[in-house]
């Protein structure tokens, strides 16, 4: 359960995702909880499968169709998972906004940037001139250079990085509180990734927008994150304070995902790998999700299911052994 | 120690207009580099700067304007055109192994049509016990033969596409981002596979990344590269602890490490 329910910005309650599967639903998001309080960031840290993704689109409200939901999203102490679809599409894009790894597939590729980001002031009644000033400003504090001129440009004279850009304007157009990245800078090379890193951060700590990061990369994670929440197999495997989850992991899996990360300047031995792939909600195994890589795995873990649970301040474990695993 | 690989001057453009091709797009301009036998170097670089294109030339799928592949002291032409056992001592892996195997395929087929391509390879006596032999090689349990390659995980197909090139006995391995497209704790695994079966094997690689920290994990030597053309090159320490180039100074700033809360 959120700890800290009072001052948080959005809490994630129990938070249950099924998906219409082939024979039966197929349960991709399972009882997920954490919170984020205003202007922090987390970082949802995850493998394919993990349930990531589906958590993010749960909280901003575009699920594919037949999705089922449980649980609750709390915003600003409002229930979003069951508001009517005028208040969600209300708080969608003003109050919460999403940015992917494919800025090509959020861009309408017959438009010019200008008046995609225009558009979004405009249907808030801002006044035409004023909305082509507003345009320019969003797309200069994005960092897209020479506004006035790219303003007039299509997404495809736009590089990698600078569609990226204009994604973020596009999000932050409708002045919101909270923005889900989904692998802002995964399909970027280094050295753009690091410049939309960077302005991500500057933008949050000028604003005092949270953020709430979805990654399997633990580099970037580590990197921008306050608080991470390690998802595995739809569940959370382990969550709290970035730096210290990732240097003291408080799950096995955490722990083998950090020693996955090859380090840049000092050769490290290459890690021994955890064996297997990552369980998905289709084939999902009995008692702990893990329990099959996992080389602390014994009886109780084939039988029961873990709770997340409190295993040190602030720190929370959804493994039967954790404090074997804490050093 | 002579070279197994040697890739001089090397220069290729893509597109153009008429006979002299007027604005063609200079992909790979001028680049050299060497590889002895058993020798592991990584190639790094954004996209764009023509690494992957380097790597075709050297399997024989891109055709260079100019400049030479050779391999063991004989040139090294399109694979179209490459002596047999040439053509079978490159082989290679690629990023993404979902669209690099028939999905509909068995995993006994894909390595069945690998010997019947260069049927000296192929094993003499009992084929199931060397294609078991060759799938334990790779970390693959017997029972995946009669697997389709679309029920396997991403992981998996990558394990199979090493095994298909390890099944015609090659002695050059070119991986072209072999590992990015996989989930992290599958990455690690590969990567282990990789450096053992080079070892095991005797395999001599070329391995295309832009992750700064894989190659260093995996490769002897480096190269970077950079709009066509390689601005450094050399022992991976040298190079990645004490970069005499800008330009990997700059990739080696842009990477991130772990360690790099609040920073």
């Amino acid at each position: 359960m959120p700890e800290n329910p009072a001052g948080a910005l959005l809490q994630v309650a129990d938070l249950v995702v099924d998906l219409p599967g082939g024979k039966s639903d197929l349960r991709v998001v399972d009882g997920v909880s954490f919170d984020v309080p205003a202007g922090t960031t987390v970082g949802l840290i995850g493998e394919s499968g993990s349930g990531k993704t589906m958590t993010a689109l749960a909280i901003i409200g575009l699920l594919p169709g037949g999705a089922a939901t449980g649980g609750q999203v709390v915003w600003r102490g409002e229930d979003l998972l069951h508001a009517g679809p005028t208040r969600r599409r209300r708080v969608r894009g003003h109050e919460i906004s999403m940015i992917f790894q494919d800025p090509l597939a959020a861009l309408n590729p017959t438009q010019r940037i200008g008046r995609q980001v225009g558009e979004i002031l405009r249907r808030d009644g801002v006044p035409r001139g004023e909305a082509g000033r507003r345009v320019v400003e969003l797309l200069d504090r994005a960092g897209v250079p020479d506004p006035v001129r790219r303003a007039r440009e299509y997404p495809h004279q736009f590089s990698g990085g600078m569609r990226q850009r204009a994604m973020i304007a596009l999000a932050l157009a409708g002045r919101p509180s909270l923005l889900l990245a989904d692998e802002p800078t995964t399909a970027l090379d280094v050295t753009v990734q690091a410049r939309i890193l960077r302005l991500l951060r500057s933008i949050q700590e000028r604003d005092g927008l949270a953020m709430l990061l979805v990654s399997h990369d633990l580099r970037v994670v580590a990197h921008v994150a306050g608080q991470v929440v390690v998802m595995y197999a739809g569940r959370v495997a382990e969550r709290g304070p970035a730096r210290q989850v990732l240097d003291r992991p408080a799950h096995p899996y955490t722990r083998a995902l950090v020693r996955s990360v090859p380090a840049v300047r000092t050769r490290t031995a290459l890690a021994h790998p955890l064996p297997g792939a990552p369980a998905t909600p289709a084939n999902r195994p009995a008692g702990c999700p893990f329990h099959p890589r996992c080389p602390l795995a014994r009886e109780r873990c084939r039988l029961e299911v873990p709770a997340i649970r409190e295993v040190g301040p602030d720190r929370w474990s959804a493994c039967h052994f954790a404090e074997e695993v804490l050093p | 120690m002579s070279a197994l690989l040697e890739v001089s001057d090397l220069r290729v453009s893509f597109g153009g207009r008429g006979r002299r091709r007027t604005g063609a797009f200079v992909a790979v301009d001028g680049v050299s580099l060497t590889i002895t036998a058993e020798q592991t170097l990584g190639l790094v670089g954004e996209s764009g700067s023509g690494k992957t294109t380097v790597a075709r030339c050297v399997a024989g799928l891109t055709r260079p304007d100019s400049g030479s592949v050779g391999f063991g002291g004989r040139p090294l032409d399109r694979a179209g055109r490459r002596p047999p056992e040439l053509r079978r001592a490159v082989q290679m892996v690629f990023q993404d192994p979902r669209s690099s195997l028939n999905p509909r395929m068995t995993v006994a087929s894909v390595v069945g049509e690998a010997w019947r391509t260069h049927p000296v390879t192929a094993p003499s006596g009992d084929r199931t016990t060397a294609l078991h032999r060759l799938l334990s090689d790779v970390g693959l349990d017997a029972e995946v033969a009669s697997r389709r390659a679309g029920e396997l995980s991403g992981g998996q197909c990558q394990r199979v596409s090493i095994a298909r090139a390890l099944a015609v006995r090659p002695r050059l391995l070119v991986c072209d981002e072999a590992v990015s497209a996989l989930d992290v704790s599958v990455q690690a695994q590969i990567l282990r596979l990789l450096a053992d079966l080079r070892r095991t094997h005797r395999l001599a690689m070329l391995f295309i990344s832009h992750d700064l920290g894989v190659v260093h994990q995996i490769a002897d030597r480096v190269a970077v590269m950079r709009r066509g053309v390689i601005v450094e090159e050399g022992a991976t320490e040298d190079v990645l602890s004490a970069p005499r180039h800008e330009y990997t100074q700059a990739l080696l700033d842009a990477a991130l490490d772990l360690g790099g809360v609040g920073t």
